[in-house]
């Protein structure tokens, strides 16, 4: 608490605080005397090691940082006959601190432990933490200052004084304000400034705001708590933040589930093709899904060096992939099946279980690991309480693309008018000249395509195994069947308010029952709407 | 109700019939009035509506508005497909449909009265006198010699015939009946319009039909439906010199 | 007086005859030669064996179910394998209970695994499957009555066709996932098993395993002999009156989706009886028979088999399985192959099935004595 008033002089601090320190740990080493102080902390008692951690914390050197970690982690050692300081990093290897270089074979009963105790640790830890807010990495300073949020202790408070007032970017500042209000809100001198302090954290969502919150209201129940006081301001603020936060849950259910809504969409939009055009249930469709995703994980192997676009070539040749896989079954099965609907189904069953046993005898029964590119793992950090993670953002991004490409592909060209045009009468079609047979086969081979580039989709979500179709065939026929046959905006709004209504319903049911209510409503959906949301009207819809 | 100035010998009416898919209209307030034992033609461009009259009168589309009266009391737009076959309303389809794992004897076994409910049905056993009506019927339809085979290996005129006589097995009061004449030869032709015409002494039948010489040999009644509207009714000849009838169907 | 009419088709019916001959032969002689003859004799059946052909019966009456509505109705259920389970599950509730206190905790009413998680009592649910007449009821109330109530509102609403399939497919998998669950009471994961004994016999034991394949025998007879009796009666034609042509049996004044409803639900009984006899010969039932893998591969044994004859689908039923139990012991890796394979050629080159083949080669040597006869006679 010695230093807060300090601290509104800017350009005194750090003198002070040297000064302060000067006086509290006696002579300062010169630059340059990590050595002679890891000299000494090896042989120094508790008491005065601790003494000598500021030291050492307050040196100018690069070195610091990785002889602290080394102390904090229990791998500072020190060579008994060379005296050199090691920390290791496994059995036998390690980092020579004082030179950097990195060794191996070490042995490590020829060394002695450099001893820490908790007491240390907890201090160890503040430095750290200090050291990494100064740290020139941006990146660094954030991660700091996010992890910064858990400190209770009120003697982190000059740390994070100083490190604000020297802050160039206003996130960090803004994060260690907040960390300073809640240290004031918890150990403040006077309830004014307690309480100005919680209303600072009113409407803040991170997690750790509301531990201290409640650890200052807890004393008082919210009924009982007198107007003015620090423990009804706490309540009021936590009601604020107990309100956004539910908004904040509701919005991230409602991006679960349109990301859970968008890989329904890719899975169903090439079944939607296949059955809107030709009538045809391709029980297959799940394994063209799977050999897209397979084909991501060869691009991968073939490719190791290039993770990072290896989904820019996966999207193509999965597409060319399950697309060619397509036109085959067309050509060489299906052709002889239409009007038989219901064989067309079984055959296509059939297909999807050697497709399984290949990809089985081929790559192996066990699932294969497919890595995610860099740029999309991590989240987007929307505010403390909703964090959006990026492979969901990007394919949800992709699934629209491909929803606008299909529409784009199905309006504007003469394969989508020929398309469309055997949809809605074959017979008159094929007289027009319209190689039907054709525009069948390129159908066919455009739904599972499709398939194949969902497929690379799903590698960044699940598993990518043998079994990866059978696990999204059901869904995809439900959001076609509800959304109605042949109809790519009935498909789309089928998908998204099946992907939302499953993720409102989780937290009530449980994933499980969830979804099994959503297929009882889809059952039940069906007697009353036969023909899905959007049906295709007409005599060719009916019997 | 709007039913109260029928006329009690109807026995079929169709009142201000509207039927639409998607806003277009197929059937626009379409009236229409049958008197026991009538013979009807009703004739019509493509597109017309005839077809879909027919599923509203047999309860397969049910009408957006309108009633269909049959019998001066019964709504049919309350009933349902098998309900209004029940009642005597017996229907042969533009496509000639005919069950056709089933043999020609069996088809007209169906078609014969009783045996309707799922108990019924398991139960069932042919009475002689059923057996005497089926032989009736094929010798009709000129089908004696093909009892035992599947109706899927006739024709496409017989399993028109087949179909006809599936129409007559049930005794239907109300024979609707959508283009019979297509695929047969012009001697069957003949033949079927002298049927009909015998036929109309105790049914009441309705014709649609697109072959003219079919209209002219049936010698009856005839209404031109247009746009799901009666555009013009009367005898075969007073429709054919109605200008608006050669203006949009009949051609000059 | 009914089965006057059956008793002739009958002896009409060359392969139905045939089946009947067999599957009572087998019926008969099976038991007999694993237990009349003792061990390492020549005509000896072991109790593996025995067993095996049970299941194997099991699931031709299965089989038999599919096809009374598929092959004379057109509807193809996949979800058919959720009857045959719940039926399955009933009967292992009955065994469930017949435990009583020699299960792993001892507990005298509750199976092990609610001891497992901790339940004080038995749920609702579970009352009265201590007792045999009402488990048996159950076996058939229970399938019937769930097929009952999806097919009223299915065929009221005349759900049809493919779409029709699928929300058979998604009523299966919605009992599947249901069954999983450990809070629904049937055993989650793991099911129902350590069955002990049926009615008092060691359900181990030889003899047990002997009545249970004879009884399987006589199911699949009498299941047979309904069936034939529904399709040869006038119901049968208009079953096959809807397969055709749904509308043109409506205009003809019949109530398609009661006809529908009366062979889904009779379906369904059968196989739900199918599963309660698999049960206490395989010793265990589980989720996994919900999955809709298994449910297609019913239709797959009746499409083999040949459908729309009844004893197509026995057939069927037994070669399949026959191929499966071999391969996925000889050739594992093979088997899905083989399977796919059997798909797609059967909808492609069999639309009659094993049974159709048969029949197109005693045409042609028919045909081909009835003209080596015209030679004679016109020499
Ligand atoms: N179920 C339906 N859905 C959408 N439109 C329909 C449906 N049934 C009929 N129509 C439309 O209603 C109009 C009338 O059709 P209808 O079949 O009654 O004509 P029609 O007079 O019988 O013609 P044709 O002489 O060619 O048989 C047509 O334009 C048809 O496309
Ligand atoms: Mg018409």
């Amino acid at each position: 608490m010695r230093f807060t008033r300090e601290a509104q002089w800017p350009l005194l601090t750090l003198l002070l605080t040297l000064f302060l320190m000067l006086g509290l740990s006696g002579p300062a080493r010169a630059a340059g005397d990590l050595e002679s102080a890891l000299s000494e902390l090896a042989k120094a008692n508790f008491t005065r090691k601790s003494q000598l951690v500021d030291e050492i914390a307050r040196l100018e050197d690069p070195r610091v940082s990785p002889v602290l970690t080394a102390f904090l982690d229990g791998a500072l050692y020190q060579h008994k006959s060379s005296r050199a300081f090691v920390a290791f990093s496994g059995q036998d290897k390690g980092v020579n601190l004082l030179s950097g270089e990195s060794i191996e074979g070490l042995k490590k009963r020829d060394f002695r432990k450099v001893a820490i105790n908790n007491a240390l640790r907890g201090k160890l830890r503040g430095i750290m933490a200090e050291l990494q807010l100064r740290n020139p990495s941006l990146e660094t300073r954030r991660t700091a200052a996010r992890e910064m949020l858990k400190s209770q202790d009120a003697a982190t408070l000059p740390l994070l004084k100083r490190a604000r007032e020297k802050e160039t970017d206003g996130d960090v500042r803004d994060l260690l304000a907040i960390s300073i209000a809640q240290l004031n809100a918890l150990h403040g001198e006077d309830d004014e400034i307690r309480i100005a302090a919680i209303r600072q954290l009113d409407g803040v969502l991170y997690p750790e705001v509301r531990v201290v919150l409640n650890k200052v209201a807890a004393s008082v129940s919210a009924a009982e708590a007198k107007t003015g006081t620090v423990e009804a301001a706490a309540h009021e603020a936590l009601k604020q933040i107990e309100g956004l936060i539910s908004l904040n849950k509701t919005a991230e259910n409602l991006y679960f589930g349109i990301s859970l809504g968008s890989v329904l969409l890719l899975s169903a939009v090439g079944l939607a093709i296949t059955f809107g055009v030709m009538g045809v249930i391709n029980m297959a469709h799940g394994e063209m899904m799977m050999l897209g995703a397979y084909t991501t994980f060869v691009i991968q192997q073939a490719f190791p060096n290039a993770i990072d676009v290896s989904l820019f070539f996966a999207i193509p040749a999965a597409f060319l992939v399950a697309g060619g896989v397509g036109v085959l079954i067309e050509r060489g099965i299906i052709r002889h099946l239409y009007g038989r609907p219901l064989e067309t189904l079984l055959a296509t069953f059939g297909i999807s279980l050697v497709l399984q046993q290949a990809v089985r005898t081929i790559f192996s029964p066990l699932n294969q690991s497919v890595s995610t590119p860099s740029w999309m793992s991590g989240t987007l950090e929307i505010n403390g309480a909703l964090a959006l993670t990026y492979n969901r953002l990007y394919i949800i991004l992709f699934s629209l693309c491909v929803l606008a490409g299909l529409i784009l592909l199905l309006k504007k060209t003469l394969f989508g008018l020929q398309m469309r045009a055997v949809t809605q009468n074959r017979r008159m079609a094929s007289s027009m000249g319209i190689r039907t047979g054709w525009v069948d086969a390129l159908t066919f081979g455009l739904g599972s395509g499709i398939a194949g580039v969902a497929g690379v989709a799903l590698s960044q979500l699940t598993n990518v195994g043998p079994n990866l179709g059978q696990a999204y065939i059901i869904d995809s026929f439900m959001v076609v069947v509800f959304g109605g046959v042949g109809n790519l905006m009935g498909t789309f709004i089928g998908a998204m308010s099946l992907g939302i209504a499953n993720k409102f319903l989780e937290p009530f049911a449980g994933a499980v029952l969830a979804k099994i209510l959503i297929l009882v409503f889809i059952i039940l959906y069906i007697q009353k709407y036969p023909r899905g949301m959007f049906a295709l009207k007409g005599r060719s819809a009916g019997d | 109700m709007q039913i109260k100035h029928i006329d009690q010998n109807a026995i079929l009416y169709l009142n201000g019939v509207s039927v639409s898919f998607d806003g277009f209209k197929a059937l626009n307030s379409l009236s229409l009035f049958l008197e026991p034992g009538e013979l009807r033609a009703i004739i019509g461009p493509n597109g017309a509506g005839k077809t879909t009259m027919m599923d509203v009168i047999t309860g397969k589309t049910k009408p957006d508005q309108g009633d269909v009266i049959y019998n001066g009391t019964v709504d049919l737009t309350r009933f349902d497909e098998a309900a209004i076959a029940n009642m005597g309303i017996g229907r042969k389809f533009q496509k000639p449909t005919v069950i056709e794992s089933l043999t020609v004897f069996e088809n007209l076994e169906m078609a014969l009265a009783g045996g309707r409910g799922v108990f019924a049905s398991l139960f069932h056993r042919l009475k002689a006198d059923q057996r005497q009506r089926i032989e009736e019927i094929l010798l009709l339809v000129d089908l004696q010699d093909r009892v035992g085979h599947l109706a899927g290996s006739l024709s496409h005129g017989q399993k028109q015939w087949l179909e006809i006589g599936m129409l007559l097995i049930q005794k239907p009061g109300v024979l609707l009946i959508d283009e019979p004449a297509a695929g047969m030869t012009d001697i069957e032709t003949e033949k079927t319009a002298v049927l009909f015409k015998r036929l109309a002494k105790d049914h009441t039948l309705v014709v649609v039909e697109h072959d003219m010489d079919f209209i002219k040999a049936l010698a009856c009644k005839v209404t031109v439906l247009h746009e799901g509207s009666v555009l013009a009714e009367g005898s075969l000849e007073q429709v054919q010199n109605n200008e608006k009838v050669i203006e949009v169907y009949l051609g000059r | 007086m009914t089965l006057g009419p059956l008793t002739r088709t009958l002896l009409n019916d060359r392969g139905s005859q045939i089946l009947m001959v067999s599957v009572l032969a087998m019926t008969v002689l099976i038991p007999l030669c694993n237990l009349a003859f003792p061990e390492g004799s020549a005509l000896h059946v072991s109790t593996y064996m025995v067993t095996l052909l049970g299941k194997y019966l099991c699931y031709a009456l299965l089989a038999l179910a599919v096809d009374l509505i598929w092959g004379y109705c057109g509807i193809l259920s996949l979800g058919h394998g959720a009857f045959f389970a719940l039926g399955g599950y009933a009967m292992g509730m009955y065994l469930m209970r017949q435990i009583g206190d020699r299960g792993v905790y001892g507990d005298p009413v509750l199976p092990d695994f609610m001891v497992f998680l901790n339940w004080q009592e038995l749920p609702w649910f579970w009352y009265g499957f201590d007792n045999f007449a009402f488990a048996a009821l159950m076996i058939m109330l229970v399938p019937g009555v769930l097929a009952f109530l999806f097919g009223w509102l299915a065929f009221r609403s005349r759900v049809t066709g493919v779409y029709l399939s699928i929300i058979t497919q998604a009523l299966t998998y919605a009992l599947l996932l249901a069954f999983f669950r450990n809070d629904m009471g049937f055993g989650g994961n793991n099911g129902l098993t350590d069955f002990k004994d049926i009615l008092g016999f060691n359900i181990q034991a030889d003899g047990t395993r002997a009545v249970l394949f004879v009884l399987s025998g006589v199911a699949l007879m009498a299941g047979f002999l309904i069936c034939k009796a529904i399709v040869q009666s006038k119901l049968g034609r208009v079953l096959i009156a809807v397969r055709d042509s749904e509308s043109r049996t409506r205009f003809l004044g019949y109530r398609v989706e009661h006809f529908k409803l009366f062979v889904f639900v009779v379906s369904a009984v059968l196989a739900g009886i199918a599963g309660a006899l698999y049960v206490p010969q395989v010793g265990i039932i589980n989720p996994g028979e919900f999955s809709p893998v298994n449910s297609i591969e019913i239709i797959i044994w009746v499409a083999v088999g040949g459908r729309g004859t009844l004893y197509g689908a026995v057939v069927g039923a037994l070669v399949v399985n026959f191929a499966k139990t071999y391969f996925t012991g000889a050739f594992p890796e093979l088997w899905l192959f083989l399977l796919g394979g059997l798909f797609v050629i059967s909808t492609l080159y069999l639309p009659k099935g094993l049974v159709g083949i048969i029949g197109q080669v005693r045409n042609r040597l028919a045909a081909r004595s009835a003209t080596a006869q015209t030679l004679k006679t016109s020499e």
